[in-house]
């Protein structure tokens, strides 16, 4: 059972607040990510969590028991670097071993949970190795299992996955959920990634300059973002933002163009918006127009397939949207093509506080 | 894209490279080597004209007298307690502020070149305050007295080459030892330290060639008993004349230390001196 509790948490440094009143709560068991652009806070965090930063204000609670004077050693915490931070001068075997030497664990049973470790990562092979006779791949292995042979209580992510290439970042992705399921323990995984943070999370804490945008599992925030950051940050290609002005039962883009309102949309009041589209929600119009839809005309200004679909840039309103349709929909840029527009499915967007409404 | 350029053209000899080569080396062998013959050569031959290339009946003569006559062989003993136990002591004392400089911001933005700043003192300022302090306590023309001023003639440059070089190691590994279960002391000691010994080794070099090698601190400071090595030379220019011989005698000798200790790490040396230039 290990839970962690953060309240009202503050970083302050050289004048700088890098964190400002977080409060996060996570259960055990749970796969929590927190993600967020560059400098956002989400490392300094995570850093905080095992002992490595000192706290400015607030508290940071393990299993009930605050640790914030604690040392990293005693927290019984395992991390994972963004540079593996292997002990270059030391075996694999050594590595891993490393942290039950340093607790005087007896060497027969050293020996033995080294070996279940590294056999379950499939670097069984590699003991007498240097890190740097090892492939990326491999070094992030023995990073993980140097983590995992410790049996800590929480195990910690620092964006481990930023070093490899994509293919590798791909399976290694698969690799840490697979992990996650087989060990069953709580997890803190920092990423700047947002697919990492989708596929990976149990729920996903998004960070934006020291505070937290918004907090849910990763359908939540992506069907029920509630502003435009939180919007644009997930999703891929990212979404659509095109400014409008609602005049009766429509949306008027600039150029002219009307869009229906989305059934969902209540406000009266609200004159000045922007819309937020998916790519995903404009495809190929067919015969008919379903309600809530709009089919327009649009000249394809860039193609870029990804094998069987085809992300297709067009102006909507003045703004260079993205399309997502099949590969053999659209073939090249100037064509000219009917597209549909799933309004059901747009958030409307208050453009002063940038809030979905 | 014309055809020709495919065709690898032949590498003209970089005869430019040669030749500069070849005048830096001439600049350096030859006053070896004139050195190295000087010493060997029976007193008459030294000023010769024209000048004897190889003499026709070389002598031992001029070593022995450097070495025992002029007291040269005590001179190197000196040289070799002082230095050798300045370099341990200014290695030690230079890797563990460098630690704390580089891994704590002790003293904040300033204090690292501030320490590198005392080099800038030209020794003659000092030498005399510090000669009247050594009669004081009684600390002149002792070893004692030689090795802490040589400890702290040293030191700037020592933590400085450290405190680069630490800096360029990542955090991240001492993190990780200090995460896995280590104190700072044991994540200093097991990690950080082992990976450090290429500057350690630089650091050290330097600090010897530099004691070896210094004779103005030697000449204040020492008299009868501690006279170090390069304080010997004094003594080949008398009255009579110089002593080309012997002088060129106990040149070539002080030349062996400084010869084995850079061929046995010369590799270690490169490493530790760009390290820490090329990392940010």
């Amino acid at each position: 059972m290990t839970t962690v509790k953060i309240t009202d948490l503050e970083k302050e440094y050289h004048g700088v607040r890098a964190l400002r009143g977080i409060d996060l709560e996570v259960e055990d068991g749970e796969f929590v990510v927190l993600v967020g652009p560059s400098g956002c806070g989400k490392s300094t965090l995570l850093r905080m969590i095992a002992g490595l930063e000192d706290i400015t204000g607030g508290t940071i609670a393990i299993d009930g028991e605050i640790v914030n004077d604690m040392r990293p050693r005693d927290r019984n915490v395992a991390m994972v670097f963004q540079d593996y931070a292997l002990y270059p001068h030391m075996t694999v075997e050594k590595n891993i071993g490393f942290a039950l030497r340093a607790r005087k664990i007896p060497e027969s049973e050293i020996a033995t949970r080294v070996d279940t470790t590294t056999r379950m990562l499939g670097i069984g092979a590699l003991h007498q190795r240097y890190p740097r006779q090892l492939s990326g791949g491999q070094r992030q292995r023995v990073a993980i299992g140097r983590a995992i042979v410790r049996d800590a209580r929480l195990f910690l992510f620092d964006e481990p996955l930023s070093n490899l290439d994509a293919q590798l970042r791909d399976d290694m992705r698969a690799e840490i959920k697979r992990l996650h399921q087989d060990l069953g323990r709580t997890m803190i995984y920092v990423t700047h990634d947002q697919i990492e943070a989708m596929t990976l999370a149990d729920r996903i804490v998004l960070l934006r300059d020291g505070v937290i945008e918004q907090e849910g599992s990763p359908l939540d925030l992506y069907e029920r973002p509630n502003s435009k950051f939180v919007a644009g940050f997930l999703g891929s290609p990212k979404m659509n933002f095109i400014p409008g002005t609602i005049l009766g039962r429509d949306i008027t883009l600039a150029g002219g163009m009307k869009l229906p309102l989305p059934p969902h949309f209540k406000n009266a009041k609200q004159k000045d918006v922007i819309i937020g589209l998916r790519p995903q929600h404009i495809s190929v119009a067919g015969k008919t127009v379903a309600s809530g839809h709009a089919h327009v005309p649009v000249t394809i200004e860039l193609v870029q397939p990804t094998g069987s679909r085809s992300h297709v840039t067009f102006p909507l309103g003045g703004v260079a949207s993205v399309a997502e349709v099949d590969v053999h929909d659209v073939k090249s840029p100037g064509e000219k093509i009917a597209l549909d527009i799933n309004m059901t499915r747009a958030i409307i967007i208050d453009p002063q506080s940038e809030k979905v409404i | 894209m014309a055809m020709t350029s495919m065709r690898p053209h032949r590498r003209r000899a970089p005869i430019g490279r040669i030749v500069f080569i070849g005048i830096y080396l001439l600049f350096v062998l030859v006053p070896l080597y004139w050195m190295f013959i000087t010493s060997i050569k029976p007193s008459d031959d030294y000023l010769a004209v024209p000048p004897v290339w190889f003499p026709k009946a070389p002598t031992l003569v001029h070593y022995t007298a450097a070495l025992f006559a002029y007291r040269g062989l005590q001179g190197i003993i000196n040289s070799l307690i002082i230095s050798l136990s300045a370099t341990v002591l200014s290695a030690f004392l230079g890797t563990l502020m460098a630690y704390s400089l580089a891994r704590f911001n002790t003293g904040g933005k300033h204090l690292a070149f501030w320490v590198l700043s005392q080099r800038f003192l030209p020794p003659v300022a000092i030498v005399l305050p510090i000669f009247l302090i050594y009669r004081m306590f009684g600390l002149h023309d002792t070893y004692i007295g030689m090795i802490i001023a040589y400890t702290v003639f040293t030191l700037p440059v020592s933590v400085w080459m450290m405190f680069a070089y630490f800096r360029g190691i990542p955090k991240s590994m001492e993190e990780a030892a200090l995460v896995d279960g280590c104190s700072r002391w044991l994540s200093f000691r097991k990690i950080a330290l082992p990976l450090a010994i290429p500057g350690i080794v630089a650091a050290a070099i330097f600090a010897f060639i530099a004691c070896w090698t210094e004779f103005f601190f030697a000449l204040i400071l020492t008299s009868r008993y501690t006279f170090t090595l390069p304080t010997v030379f004094r003594a080949f220019l008398g009255f009579q004349g110089a002593q080309y011989g012997e002088a060129s005698a106990l040149a070539i000798v002080s030349l062996v230390p400084s010869i084995v200790l850079g061929t046995l790490v010369q590799k270690h040396l490169v490493r530790g001196l760009t390290l820490g230039a090329v990392r940010g």
